[in-house]
């Protein structure tokens, strides 16, 4: 089974998301911010990222950017969790080489679809 | 696939609550002229964070309120808007509005719609009064409604299908989206025919793998609507040019052909109907009709009350590394009994001191977990004395060292109001006005700290503030006054100090509303004391106060040492312990009224008789120099106890005396022994304030026979 890296600061929706997608037979690593989340997806390789987009230490811009730069997730697919407020937050994520997005809120279903789209 | 949101409630809750805490104190702490970037990040953080768990879980209320909030924040962030003292204020007060929203979810109650339509304004018109071009959600959502039923001319029920020509950039690939992805997506809504085109394919040796060279002219049949492509294509629209055409019930639907292709990216041009060019607004999220319908209306919030505790993993780790000795202990026991011979006697000694040894540690690593850092107390008084200070128009800075310090959790719950109080009334009635601190030659702003430490076995919290100190002269007045007191009574500063706690006492000459809440210093006191705490004060008139709050660091188990006094057995502080010696009779003084003192290098000490004052019988030691005196220290006094002996020294778990029996002076507990029986455990100030009575009315018994 596909193995995703969810990465988000709160610890409710970080978990909410690896609950949902464990729920569904994925494989899951939580990662609480940017930084952890660069050294986790360093230290394995993962199908698809999810990640927040403002976090504290790295933003998930940011992470997205170097992660891109990585051999491993070059072609990987990378989505931001991003509220309806942050379009031009979407735009420096496409910049930043992100796959596409999941607008906050959300719930496990919208959420699944979407990751089975992506992974299907 | 339904999961039961509810499950994620606390936590939400609590790291809500948290980023609260956080928003809070960066508030308070914001530096007008200098604003730090990092400071109102963190706070936008948090609000970011509360708005997007309160969609996600459901609460519309509060994720409305807190895009607002967010709104003025992000402004504020970007440097559009200037940070004033007034958007300050009314983000603090929003801050404690959406603290009450969701206490009032968490409990299940109604939340106080009124309060919140009054923050609400304020927000907005703080938003609106600077002239920033900023919405509302509300405004938003129906902005987005609007751009969206623009975009979509064609009636659905006209529609048969769609054309679409695609032909993605060549980084397409990089951004991890897969045109084969989105067409099978495509497939799912209807009948597709895909037709591709490899004329834009360089020469083989051009050729760069990772890039996307080819496009797509796509044909879809079926009731689909113009958003539901949108969708699909939502992600890509500024990697690749697209256009959809609507295939109507007039236009024959004909198999893509290779002249539409050709003519990408402008196949509209040949289409005889009109049809609208895909302009896909960046700014209008497509999918974000959904998003705003709640996801769960009504799910039953968890009830409030029941606590819980944040651990860190190490300690749940080194918990959990502590039960594996004890169980390896545990076997190797049970071998040594199975086969058990006496010359095992050597092995089975040695099992038993692991196994006492592992009991201890995993006894430290349970307390421990109960710790949590005095922060959480702490946490509450910037806003406090913000506040407090903004409304009595003095100027106070606060300071707060050993936040970290860790105490148990319950004295967490329970110092929190005693603290309060303290705080209040250094600021209402230890710090002056600053015209009367200029007059006094002291700095106009006043300072309050809060300070925690570990001292021995206890922790000590200080309320200090530089004031005007304590009027020993009024207070002794005021006592005489009152009837507490004799006249002419001789009275130490201390004890002149310790009549605050009395109850109904009060100094101050028109009581505010800041302190003086018929909740006096008395029961400030007894709240510490039933904490087995005890309360000091230091004061100079005209410097200041300190207020010296000492707890036990756990409520449930003491280190004690166990003495002999007769056949009684009592447990002594180990803390309270400075060093055990034997007095002889030449270096005792007897002082009429005092008792007995001896001198311990340049210091007199008095001596209380342990089996005296608790009428023990058959004493083995009369004479000092048959027993021993072990020095004893509490709340800053010093005495001998004279004892028959030193027993051993062990950890005792506490019992309350109080609840099982009543309270007895001298006496904060007892405990079980091993053998079952049951021991004091002594309460060094209580002894010492005992013997001062049965020596005052030994004083006075002589007095009045003489």
């Amino acid at each position: 089974m596909a193995s995703i890296l969810a990465v988000d600061d709160s610890a409710s929706m970080r978990q909410m998301v690896a609950f949902t997608l464990k729920g569904a037979g994925y494989d899951v690593v939580e990662a609480v911010d940017g930084e952890d989340a660069l050294s986790k997806a360093k230290s394995g390789k993962f199908d698809l990222v999810v990640t927040d987009v403002n976090m504290p230490r790295k933003d998930g811009i940011t992470l997205i950017k170097e992660l891109r730069q990585l051999g491993d997730y070059k072609f990987t697919p990378m989505l931001m969790l991003t509220t309806e407020s942050g379009t031009d937050k979407k735009m420096q994520g496409k910049a930043a080489g992100a796959t596409g997005w999941i607008v906050k809120p959300f719930n496990p279903d919208q959420l699944l679809k979407t990751i089975n789209k992506v992974l299907g | 696939m339904t999961i039961d949101m509810a499950q994620f409630h606390q936590v939400f809750f609590e790291e809500s609550f948290e980023g609260l805490d956080a928003m809070e104190s960066g508030l308070l702490n914001l530096d007008m002229g200098d604003v730090d970037e990092e400071a109102i990040n963190t706070i936008f953080r948090a609000a970011h964070s509360i708005k997007g768990g309160s969609g996600t879980f459901g609460f519309t209320s509060v994720a409305e309120f807190t895009h607002v909030m967010e709104t003025l924040l992000d402004e504020m962030r970007d440097g559009r808007r200037q940070i004033t003292q007034g958007a300050i204020e009314i983000l603090l007060g929003s801050v404690d509005c959406l603290r009450e929203m969701l206490m009032a979810i968490q409990s299940g109650q109604e939340i106080d719609t009124v309060r919140v339509a009054g923050h609400k304004k304020a927000l907005d018109t703080e938003l609106d009064g600077q002239g920033n071009t900023t919405s509302t959600l509300a405004n938003d959502s129906a902005d987005q409604c609007l751009g969206e039923s623009a975009t979509v001319i064609m009636p659905a029920t006209a529609v048969q299908g769609w054309r679409i020509a695609f032909s993605p950039h060549a980084h397409l690939l990089k951004t991890g989206n897969d045109p084969v992805r989105m067409f099978r997506e495509l497939a799912e809504l209807g009948e597709l025919s895909v037709r591709v085109d490899f004329q834009g394919v360089p020469d083989f040796h051009q050729l760069d793998p990772e890039e996307c060279h080819l496009s797509w002219d796509l044909q879809i049949i079926g009731d689909i609507s113009r958003e539901q492509i949108d969708d699909v294509f939502d992600w890509v629209e500024e990697d690749c040019d697209l256009a959809v055409q609507a295939l109507t019930v007039q236009q024959p639907v004909t198999q893509p052909s290779g002249d539409v292709v050709k003519d990408r990216p402008e196949p509209v041009a040949e289409s005889p109907e009109p049809t609208e060019v895909a302009p896909l607004k960046a700014e209008l999220p497509a999918p974000s009709r959904k998003q705003h319908k709640p996801v769960a209306k009504n799910v039953p919030a968890r009830p409030a009350g029941s606590s819980s505790i944040r651990v860190d993993t190490e300690k749940i780790d080194n918990l959990i590394n502590m039960v594996g000795e004890l169980v390896i202990t545990q076997s190797m026991l049970s071998l040594v009994g199975e086969h058990f011979s006496i010359n095992r006697l050597d092995q089975l000694k040695s099992g038993l001191a692991q196994l006492e040894r592992h009991t201890r540690e995993l006894q430290e690593s349970v307390m421990n977990i109960r710790m949590l850092p005095i922060n959480f107390v702490f946490t509450r008084f910037p806003r406090l004395v913000h506040d407090l200070s903004a409304k009595m128009g003095k100027k106070i800075t606060l300071e707060m060292t050993g936040e970290q310090t860790e105490v148990d959790k319950t004295v967490i719950e329970l110092i929190s109001d005693p603290l309060v109080h303290l705080v209040r009334n250094s600021l209402d009635h230890g710090i002056e006005m600053p015209e009367q601190r200029l007059a006094a030659g002291k700095p106009e702003t006043g300072k309050i700290t809060l300070n925690a430490y570990h001292r021995g076995g206890n922790i000590v919290i200080e309320v200090c503030d530089d004031g005007r100190g304590l009027d020993k002269q009024k207070l002794q007045a005021k006592a005489i006054e009152k009837g507490l007191i004799e006249d002419n009574m001789p009275i130490t500063e201390q004890q002149i100090f310790e009549l605050i706690f009395m109850p109904g006492f009060s100094t101050a000459e028109q009581l505010s509303d800041i302190s003086g809440r018929g909740v006096g210093m008395d029961v400030v006191r007894k709240n510490i004391q039933t904490l087995g705490g005890n309360i000091e004060i230091k004061s100079e008139q005209g410097q200041g106060s300190v207020f010296a709050i000492h707890l036990p660091l756990t409520l449930a188990i003491l280190d004690g040492q166990s003495i002999a006094v007769g056949d009684e057995t009592y447990i002594v502080p180990l803390v309270s312990i400075i060093e055990s010696i034997n007095v002889p009779e030449d270096m005792v003084n007897r002082v009429a009224g005092k008792g007995e003192t001896f001198r311990l290098r340049e210091e007199y000490l008095p001596i209380i008789r342990m089996h005296e004052i608790f009428s023990v019988e058959n004493v083995r030691a009369t004479k000092l120099s048959e027993g021993l005196v072990v020095v004893v220290e509490g709340q800053g006094v010093r005495c001998g106890l004279f004892i028959d002996d030193l027993l051993s020294q062990q950890q005792v778990v506490i019992k309350s005396l109080e609840a099982n029996f009543r309270r007895v002076e001298g006496v904060s507990g007892a405990t079980i022994l091993g053998d079952g029986s049951v021991a004091l455990i002594l309460d060094i100030p209580g002894l010492v304030r005992l013997s001062n009575q049965q020596a005052a009315k030994a004083q006075q018994y002589y007095a009045e026979t003489a």
